[in-house]
């Protein structure tokens, strides 16, 4: 389903998200808010961030105008697609007290059909990675499947970017229905990549066009050698020092796309007669998260900054067969203090020690 | 879809038809399902209790795997659900998800001797495998159940104990760290039971829960003995909510405890126990 591709102006791209719409999708995509890249609702093109591009850098997030009017000059929204897939509250159940116990309410609505508009090579991989992780979550599989993915390939990379590092990108080469190439003056080059974005694209009657690819070049690399292995360094000195900076705030897990680690709150009525169970994104970085009678596990930063990062780069490969980092930099770019996970690992590869 | 993780987070209506008060922070109770059908499980799974309105804590399972659909849960009570799963009365309803966990692999222990090293409420988790090597005592050589508890007064099973003291079958050993009252047997850490126990190290697996660092130098005490680290087992504990490898909450290295372990061979995770807050 390569073939085939087509041309699309402005126009035609509206086009697209109304054909979408039409067929019961919710379009997201990004918006301008607050002066960030966010994705949410959208109607139409006219919705999309017109000429923003942004600057990134450890602790550091700002959008800029572009001079050429791009729709998609941003380099990634600030929070990735996990927003939608994997809720930061979901409503497990509710339940009643009856006369001889409870009964139980599930929570799970069959989610409504959606289509995500400018979703990253790296971001495709994102999705992929939790759709593993939540191989036996039902609701997050529900809310996969009720989405449509229109990929938009990166016409740059951002300073913090490092998907070639991780084999993620920047190219989009699958995990796609419909996947866009802006080119100048805001004319796309779309192509199908599942049946559900062939029969949409077939609808528009746009003009038939070579199929093109984008692959920008980029600054950081991720020693991924060193990455893979980090289990074997728990005693590394890097660890004291990087806890001396790591505020602890769980920044990088919220935006990571592909950290999932959950809490569940359990709510009651003040009558006592009903109560719900909310499921909560949590944060290896807290001093709760690894709480067993008599204590934390983790009490130091330097364990909890450990567990992060070894997990997501290293512990990753041994539970799903790949890294739990496609690159995107976000946890650099927001993280407080501009700690670059790609230094860190650096750091470590450069002396090797504490085996 | 089938297996525990088809609807991975609703529970499943139990009622409790019998409390024991075990100790004074801990009872044993048996639960039946509401909606009448089985409950089947191996030794040393666990299962998320719930407490409406109040949370869910993963429990190991005590009772006897051979018998139906009666499952029996100990329960300290160390927190604020585990201490509402206490004092919910016979009759009351409580939700449970499970089982969930790898189990004691009891068969590993046929033709060999079988050593349980037991620590204070952790002969909870070992009691279903205690029971099973019961049913199937012909295939064990030697049975040997060595535990240690704080004080007498402490002592989880008592009246079970003591029976099983009283099998010519099996060989108990009992050890407190601090004697009180008119305690007139074994004081002293568990793994000096280890060092003497009736036991062939060249032929045994052993299977080992109680805390953390108990069984650390059990395991080391039973190395010491001869037993190969390959036929040593233990059972991990970490902080869990959902018991299915969803959470992220109990990752210890690479391991999800709640569906790798809890039970761990003790070669494969030997190098771990003694990373400082792994």
């Amino acid at each position: 389903m390569t073939e085939g591709a087509v041309q699309l102006d402005e126009a035609g791209l509206d086009g697209l998200i109304q054909a979408l719409r039409r067929k019961g999708r919710r379009v997201i995509g990004p918006k301008w808010a607050d002066d960030a890249i966010v994705n949410d609702e959208i109607s139409g093109v006219a919705d999309l961030p017109a000429g923003w591009g942004d600057e990134l850098e450890g602790g550091r997030y700002r959008l800029v105008r572009r001079d050429d009017g791009a729709l998609f000059g941003y380099t990634l929204t600030a929070q990735g697609w996990k927003r939608v897939l994997h809720p930061p509250a979901v409503t497990l159940f509710s339940a009643a007290k009856t006369a001889d116990g409870y009964a139980l309410t599930p929570a799970a609505a069959e989610p409504a059909p959606m289509a995500f508009l400018g979703v990253r090579a790296c971001e495709i991989a994102a999705i992929a990675a939790q759709v593993q992780v939540f191989e036996t979550d039902p609701g997050h599989q529900a809310r996969r499947n009720a989405a449509l993915i229109i990929a938009v390939e990166c016409g740059r990379a951002g300073a913090t970017c490092f998907c070639a590092s991780m084999g993620t990108g920047p190219a989009v080469t699958g995990g796609y229905d419909i996947k866009l190439v802006e080119l100048e003056g805001r004319r796309f080059i779309a192509q199908a990549g599942s049946a559900a974005g062939a029969e949409i694209l077939a609808e528009l009657n746009a003009p038939a066009a070579a199929a093109v690819s984008q692959n920008p070049a980029m600054g950081r690399l991720m020693a991924a050698e060193t990455a893979r292995s980090l289990s074997e360094f728990a005693e590394h000195p890097r660890w004291d020092e990087v806890a001396k900076r790591c505020l602890a705030c769980g920044n990088c897990t919220m935006v990571c796309p592909t950290c999932f680690c959950t809490t569940v709150e359990d709510q009651t009525s003040l009558t006592g007669d009903t109560a719900s169970r909310v499921r909560r994104w949590d944060s290896c970085f807290s001093v709760e998260f690894s709480y067993i009678h008599g204590g934390a596990v983790r009490t130091q930063g330097r364990s909890r900054y450990r567990q992060w990062i070894t997990h997501k780069l290293s512990s990753w490969h041994t539970q799903f067969g790949r890294s739990g980092c496609t690159g995107c930099g976000r946890c650099i770019v927001w993280c407080p203090v501009g700690i670059d996970i790609t230094e860190e690992v650096r750091a470590i590869d450069a002396t090797r020690e504490g085996r | 879809m089938s297996g525990p993780c088809s609807d991975p987070m609703q529970p499943r209506p139990f009622r409790i038809t019998k409390v024991r008060k075990e100790l004074s922070d801990t009872v044993t109770m048996d639960l039946e399902p509401v909606d009448g059908g089985a409950f089947a499980y191996l030794p040393g799974q666990f299962n998320m209790l719930y407490v409406f309105g109040t949370g869910e804590v993963p429990i190991s399972i005590s009772g006897d795997p051979a018998e139906g659909s009666r499952l029996v849960h100990t329960i300290r009570a160390v927190g604020a659900v585990s201490g509402a799963l206490c004092s919910v009365k016979k009759g009351g309803v409580v939700g449970v998800r499970g089982p969930y966990g790898m189990p004691w692999p009891v068969e590993v222990g046929h033709g060999h001797d079988l050593v349980f090293v037991a620590g204070g409420v952790g002969l909870a988790p070992l009691r279903p495998a205690i029971y099973q090597a019961m049913h199937d005592r012909a295939k064990f050589g030697r049975v040997v159940v060595l535990y240690g508890a704080r004080t007498p007064d402490d002592i989880l099973f008592r009246k079970e104990v003591e029976q099983w003291r009283s099998r010519f079958d099996l060989e108990v050993a009992v050890t407190v760290d601090r004697a009180v009252g008119d305690w007139n047997g074994n004081v002293g850490v568990v793994t000096k039971l280890i060092e003497r126990a009736g036991f062939d190290p060249t032929s045994t697996v052993s299977f080992v829960c109680g805390p953390e660092v108990m069984m650390r130098f059990a395991a080391q005490s039973l190395q010491k003995r001869g037993v190969p680290a390959e036929g040593i087992y233990l059972s991990m504990e970490r902080n869990m909510k959902c018991g299915c490898g969803l959470c992220g909450h109990c990752q210890w290295g690479p391991h999800f405890v709640c569906k790798d372990g809890p039970v761990f061979r003790y070669d494969r995770i030997a190098s771990m126990l003694t990373v400082r807050e792994l």
